[in-house]
């Protein structure tokens, strides 16, 4: 379970997130959704302690993110950052393979290896795994670091917007995956997501952020609302059902 | 291409010949008949070729290591102004300490590198990440400052000559017993490679460094010694020798990538090829004269450079 305590962050005098409380269940996907700002990105980085936390508090099982060795928190969670200004030249194999080090901390076990040759095939990217990251495609790339994530073999994992420069077909796959994967019960994921379909067709529970607030926590259902979406994105959006799917109309 | 073992065969044939390059005249035939024969080879021939072997192996290693601290392709210790720190503290040493043993101005110069190495990162730490060229370009003028300064007390000092030592390398003065320090820089070299994936990482970024469970200053510091201690031996041993930092690890990235695990041996050996090459050359150019190889990589280097700053302008760093 991911407890959020009291967490408020300011950058100089704008406020980006204040007072945030919520608790996260273990196993399944939650998505965390929210108009641009407010402050998705930020959450996800305190909980992934790459910024230190001005006020609140945050844990994984009880462990918390600002006194648990850092050491010890890689094998317990593992993020994705939005932004990912990777610039190292190097092969998908080894980037997908740096995800064990905190396992292996340099000298790999035939385990390592099997779990990155694994990873590799799960995400499609055997084909190209001897390539260097600065010669494949902002998708394949992509692909790759959600491998490398993937690899990490932690039981949070924590993904900024996973689904970006990925074409339709791969963006599926991936939340499909996704899906299986939190359907076994042993890892549990956090997805920033901006489209709320897929949040609304994949994940167990929804957080929506406003303006730094929690707006919703609730399921698909809670948050797949007319007046719900409405307020939240300030926008008309009109929500309908295709079989037993809702579907939020948001880009018509 | 991709076969090192080719490379360590060229680098050991190319010693072997830097053994018979010199005033007097020796052939493998006859090194080991008299005894002034095999005084020289043992007083000067080996340990000079030990010794360029050495310096250009921990001079790229270096450079590969600053290039992962900084995020940046285009720095090298010499050329952001730590080997020009370095050379300052040697200079303060000596006129405030004029005895002191090697040892002494060694730890000063490796304490102002490892100062100046720090004030660089802080100043590059503020640059936008979205124009890298501003990197090398703040680490020229950083030098460039601190190499006025010294000048300048040497100057004030009289102490210019003494100075010029220690700015220009060559290995003409290398005899037994004055280059055995540069096997520190071998062990840091290895050093360097044991713990060669941490570097890889800090090269990722510090959030990659984060969610990987390292500590990131940790390692920044631990990089910081390692690249202030053999930058500073190599100052004091033979003096400034540019660009092999910045030329060796830019060829082996592009052959092997980014993982240091995979490219450091690489570039130790191209690095030792690249300065025994050009000490060659600086020997043989104008035989029976030297010119400083100093001087060689200056004018071979600074091509290189320009090549590899226009060659491929979208992936700098």
């Amino acid at each position: 379970m991911i407890e959020i305590n009291g967490v408020s962050h300011s950058y100089g005098k704008s406020k980006i997130l204040q007072n945030i409380s919520l608790s996260i269940k273990e196993s399944g996907i939650t998505a965390l959704i929210g108009p641009n700002g407010a402050g998705k990105s930020t959450l996800l980085s305190l909980m992934a302690r790459l910024q230190p936390l001005q006020t609140g508090s945050i844990s994984f099982d009880g462990q918390s993110v600002s006194q648990t060795p850092t050491r010890e928190l890689a094998k317990t969670l593992a993020i994705l950052r939005q932004d990912n200004a990777l610039s190292s030249r190097m092969s998908l194999r080894d980037l997908v393979g740096f995800g064990r080090y905190p396992h292996h901390k340099g000298r790999p076990t035939a385990k390592d290896h099997k779990a990155v040759e694994e990873a590799l095939d799960y995400f499609d990217l055997q084909d190209m795994s001897g390539r260097f990251i600065d010669e494949v495609s902002g998708g394949q790339k992509q692909r790759a670091l959600v491998a490398m994530a993937f690899c990490q073999e932690t039981k949070y994992l924590l993904l900024d917007e996973p689904l970006n420069n990925l074409d339709m077909y791969y963006a599926r796959s991936l939340m499909k995956r996704l899906r299986e994967i939190a359907d076994t019960g042993k890892r549990s994921f956090v997805i920033v997501l901006h489209d709320i379909n897929y949040a609304g067709a994949y994940a167990n529970e929804i957080i929506a952020l406003k303006d730094g607030t929690l707006a919703i926590h609730g399921t698909p259902q809670d948050v797949l609302e007319t007046n719900a979406l409405q307020t939240l994105y300030s926008m008309k959006i009109t929500v309908t059902q295709h079989q037993d799917q809702l579907i939020a109309l948001h880009h018509l | 291409m991709k076969n090192i073992g080719v490379a360590i065969v060229a680098l050991f044939a190319l010693s072997c010949f830097s053994l018979f390059v010199g005033v007097k005249e020796i052939s493998i035939s006859d090194w080991w008949q008299t005894p002034q024969n095999i005084d020289l080879f043992f007083i000067s021939r080996i340990p000079r070729t030990l010794a360029v072997v050495l310096t250009g192996a921990s001079l790229a290693v270096s450079g590969a290591v600053m290039q992962m601290l900084a995020r940046n392709s285009f720095v090298e210790p010499s050329s952001v102004g730590t080997a020009q720190s370095a050379a300052l503290g040697i200079l303060l040493v000596t006129l405030l300490y004029p005895g002191s043993p090697l040892i002494v101005k060694m730890i000063v110069a490796s304490i102002t590198a490892m100062i100046g190495m720090a004030v660089f990162l802080a100043m590059i730490s503020r640059l936008p990440v979205t124009s890298p060229l501003l990197v090398p370009l703040v680490g020229l003028i950083f030098s460039g400052i601190v190499e006025a300064l010294t000048i300048f007390i040497a100057f004030q000092t009289e102490m210019l000559q003494f100075q010029g030592t220690w700015m220009s390398g060559e290995f003409s003065g290398i005899l037994r017993g004055r280059y055995e320090l540069l096997w520190l820089c071998g062990v840091l070299a290895i050093l360097t490679y044991v713990v060669a994936d941490q570097f890889t990482i800090i090269g990722m970024g510090k959030d990659a460094s984060i969610n990987l469970g390292l500590n990131y200053k940790q390692v920044v510091i631990v990089g910081l010694f390692i690249l202030a201690l053999s930058t500073s031996l190599v100052v004091v041993t033979i003096g400034m020798i540019p660009f092999v930092g910045l030329v060796v690890p830019n060829i082996a990235r592009k052959l092997m990538g980014d993982n240091l695990r995979a490219s450091l041996p690489w570039v130790a050996v191209l690095g030792a090829l690249l300065v025994l090459v050009c000490d060659l050359i600086g020997r043989l150019v104008h035989f029976p004269y030297e010119i400083p190889v100093g001087t060689v990589l200056g004018v071979i280097g600074s091509f290189v450079f320009l090549y590899l700053l226009y060659a491929r302008p979208a992936h700098a760093r």
